[in-house]
């Protein structure tokens, strides 16, 4: 080009705090190891707090619902970003997840505490071996059967009559109190967040990134793919099932909304608005998308559409997600340089 | 050699609809031998190893290996027996750094069992054995390249990694599809003598080639295939002089370069 005008071109630079805090040595300095300690911490603490913040038992539920969502988006981004499977299996896991729970409490008595953790596992096994038969497929198989399973098993429900039929099952114990109902469902979210980080970087979360990125590879590498897909979807559908066990006992109430469809779609916008496969990023999502769908019940019907103009703008003007924004800031630094 | 062979392919016929990839092979390979696999392109040699490993379902014919059926097994099952393959269209883990390529086959439960590579008993970490390993197969250990991102290698050392993940598995056949293509001649010549060195620990080796000069400064045997069909096998010199496989080749530069150099 023989343009006079200098042309620039911003440049990305690693902050040097970032670049000593990334090995061992970090820990010979308080400045590196608040580095590293801070983005921790203030998750953590803050996530820990906001019941204590919020005004009123609204809003406080209103967190334990975020949470909820949270977990979904947690398991959505951990099959989809570290497994490759595109899931919209979050209504699935929530229903029966929370069907089981409901059964458990009330049909044989079991308490809350008792019958989530159940739940969890119980349906974890339930929801991987009804996803088995399409676990060898690729491609968009899987998210067809995610999504088909929900409006079967409501249908199944509904005109079968069991269950309690349309009414749904009543009397479901709720928390002990509700002090134990957000602070429980708070501190499962964080150690599931980060015991699915810690997972992705162990060399059983290196196999389930390889078959991600090639499963061919890991076949000839002498391993059943399917396998450790089921393995993967065990855990996100136990998360999901988690999150769906919870919810009939925060409700009281279990019945065939919990096979609704926001509990598949909120997980994935909340996805590309945190940032996708950074884990935390789909937690952020929710935060900010499940109160600002709360605040615009104002609205009425309205509502879709200022929701569906916000995530229109954060596709638009932040499409790699808060998450990822803040990252490359905290991480590093910009300017400008001439070439 | 013992007197089953290490592999035998016994009438292998892969049809894709109507087309026949495969007609009626039939080889065998013996323990510690390496074998070349040459053809024009389509004449189906790629078929034949995703027949053998188990990517491809065969239409009839039977594979054995050390004289069980190995026909129709997944490929995993097959790669656990020892029987591992490259792939001629590199398939590394893009999004890993090099060496951590090489904890997904220290994973499997055929190199816990054998250890990996060369190692006896416990496995130790994963990473230390995968950089042994990329060591062995020219990936300087002290030098950055091992620890780089495997989507920023150049082809070179992607070909060399396609040999790691094979050894990872501590394998008895390793079936290299054109491990040579893509390469520039310095790249082929220390891959030669890397190839050589494997055949003295006792690995026995197919190689699929268009790189027909390096391929017969390796290989025992060679076999010629053409549009599905075996030819003619035998010592590069016999095959060469076969007038079908001149046919075969007929105008190809890769034979013209070594008609030259017999």
């Amino acid at each position: 080009m023989n343009t006079a005008a200098t042309q620039r071109r911003k440049e990305r630079i690693d902050r040097g705090i970032k670049v000593r805090s990334d090995g061992l040595y970090a820990l010979m300095s308080w400045r590196e190891l608040a580095y590293l300690i801070a983005p921790r911490a203030l998750l953590i603490v803050g996530l820990l707090a906001l019941p204590l913040v919020m005004p009123g038992a609204y809003w406080q539920r209103v967190i334990s619902i975020v949470c909820i969502y949270a977990l979904l988006a947690l398991s959505f981004d951990f099959l989809a970003h570290y497994v490759g499977l595109v899931s919209l299996g979050g209504a699935f896991f929530v229903g029966v997840g929370g069907y089981l729970s409901a059964i458990f409490n009330t049909h044989w008595g079991w308490p809350v505490l008792a019958a989530i953790p159940a739940a969890t596992i119980a349906g974890g096994f339930v929801c991987t071996v009804l996803l088995l038969p399409c676990l060898p497929l690729r491609g968009v198989y899987f998210a067809i059967v995610t999504l088909m399973y929900p409006l079967f098993l409501a249908r199944v429900i509904e005109a079968l009559n069991i269950l309690g039929g349309t009414d749904g099952i009543m009397g479901i114990d709720s928390f002990p109190s509700a002090w134990v109902e957000e602070y429980g469902v708070l501190v499962l979210l964080l150690v599931s967040l980060f015991a699915i980080r810690r997972l992705v970087n162990t060399d059983l979360g290196l196999v389930l990134r390889a078959v991600k990125d090639n499963d061919q590879a890991v076949k000839a590498s002498a391993m059943n793919i399917t396998h450790y897909k089921a393995l993967a979807v065990f855990i996100a559908s136990a998360i999901g099932c988690l999150a769906g066990a919870c919810i009939v006992h925060i409700y009281m109430w279990a019945g065939i909304s919990v096979f609704a469809l926001d509990f598949s779609v909120l997980p994935i916008a909340a996805t590309v608005i945190g940032g996708a496969g950074t884990l935390v990023g789909p937690v952020i999502g929710c935060l900010i998308l499940v109160p600002v769908s709360e605040l615009l019940r104002d609205f009425g019907t309205l509502r879709i559409v200022f929701y569906s103009l916000i995530l229109l703008g954060f596709i638009t003007f932040r499409s790699e997600g808060v998450m990822v924004y803040g990252q490359r800031k905290y991480q590093q630094f910009e300017r400008w340089t001439t070439i | 050699m013992s007197d089953t062979p290490l592999l035998e392919v016994r009438e292998v016929t892969k049809a894709f609809g109507g087309i026949i990839a495969l007609n009626r092979v039939s080889f065998s390979v013996g323990e510690g031998e390496i074998v070349g696999i040459i053809g024009p392109n389509g004449s189906g040699k790629t078929t034949v190893v995703n027949c053998i490993t188990g990517f491809i379902k065969t239409s009839a014919g039977q594979i054995l290996f050390r004289g069980q059926d190995i026909t129709g097994k997944p490929p995993h099952k097959i790669a656990d027996m020892g029987v591992t393959r490259t792939f001629q269209i590199m398939r590394p883990y893009y999004s890993l750094p090099a060496y951590k390529n090489l904890v997904i086959p220290l994973f499997s439960p055929r190199a816990r069992r054998t250890g990996g590579w060369r190692g006896g008993g416990r496995l130790g970490d994963r990473n230390t054995v995968g950089i042994d390993i990329l060591e062995e197969i020219g990936f300087e250990r002290d030098s950055y390249v091992p620890y780089k991102l495997t989507s920023t290698l150049p082809t070179g050392y992607l070909k060399r990694l396609e040999l790691a993940r094979c050894l990872a598995l501590k394998p008895e056949l390793i079936i290299c599809d054109e491990v040579f293509s893509g390469l520039s001649m310095s790249e082929i010549a220390s891959m030669v003598p890397l190839i050589e060195k494997l055949q003295m620990e006792g690995i026995t080796l197919i190689m699929i080639e268009h790189r027909l000069r390096e391929l017969f400064q390796v290989a025992n045997r060679v076999m010629v295939l053409n549009f599905g069909e075996k030819l003619v096998e035998g010592t590069a010199e016999e095959v060469m002089a076969d007038s079908r496989v001149r046919e075969a080749y007929f105008g190809s530069e890769d034979i013209e370069e070594v008609m030259i150099h017999a």
